[in-house]
């Protein structure tokens, strides 16, 4: 067994790996009942392109694709960094979202209030 | 020789951050609600995909390939918690609640305390 075919089995295996991962989290994506959920799944999915990236870097040997993984997570950070900052200052959306999660108590600050009484 | 030990760290490294990454698109589908979802996306999945990082730079055998690719594993893991951490935050303020199986609550209890001081 030589190194070639050792290299070709494991990156075929994390790549079957990494497809069901990619395809799991595009579910949450998808499903997920509230805003922050649709957020982690795609921060996750940013998180498996990088693994891809990496993964096709072996295969390949074009080395440049680690200075593209490195961007790919910058933009990444970034995005999630804009996701939090929508959610803390634009709150609840309750349209559309599980009713089981919707909170009991009055939402304070710069929270709007859509005109449900409670 | 010296090839066939580098091609194995490397495909047990491909391999272990595949199983990673698969185990925290599990945790994202299976969990309850939006902060274990993220405990898991933030942990598993930083960890997965730095460890292909990783091996895509050993595998290289280039020390400025592999500073590189060292620089944006140290990235992921340093941005990872900081942006958990900044959506958790902000999906609590928001008021986004835990799921009903949780038992403690710290920091609903300590905002509680302070609106009572007030």
């Amino acid at each position: 067994m030589g190194a070639e075919t050792i290299l070709s089995a494991a990156s075929t295996l994390a790549l079957g790996l990494m497809c069901v991962a990619f395809f799991l989290t595009a579910w949450r994506v998808i499903r997920g009942p509230t805003l922050p959920d649709r957020i982690v799944a795609l921060d996750m999915l940013v998180a498996i392109a990088i693994g891809f990236i990496a993964v096709i870097a072996i295969r390949t040997g074009f080395n440049l694709y680690i200075d593209i993984a490195i961007a790919l997570g910058l933009v990444g950070f970034l995005a999630t960094v804009a996701f939090a900052r929508f959610v803390l200052s634009h709150g609840m959306s309750e349209d559309g979202e599980d009713p089981a999660l919707v909170p009991d108590r009055p939402q304070r600050g710069k929270g709007r209030r859509k005109g449900r009484a409670r | 020789m010296l090839d066939l030990v580098l091609a194995l760290i490397v495909a047990v490294m491909l391999v272990a951050g595949g199983i990673f990454v698969f185990l925290a698109a599990l945790g994202i589908v299976r969990l309850p609600d939006v902060y274990t979802r993220m405990h898991a996306a933030s942990k598993a999945g930083t960890v997965g995909s730095g460890l292909m990082l990783f091996a895509a730079g050993i595998h290289s055998l280039d020390i400025a390939i592999f500073m590189r690719a060292f620089a944006g594993f140290v990235f992921f893991v340093l941005t990872a918690p900081v942006g958990a951490h900044l959506l958790a935050r902000a999906a609590h303020k928001a008021g986004y609640r835990l799921a009903r199986v949780s038992t403690v609550d710290e920091m609903r209890d300590s905002e509680r305390r302070d609106a009572k001081k007030r």
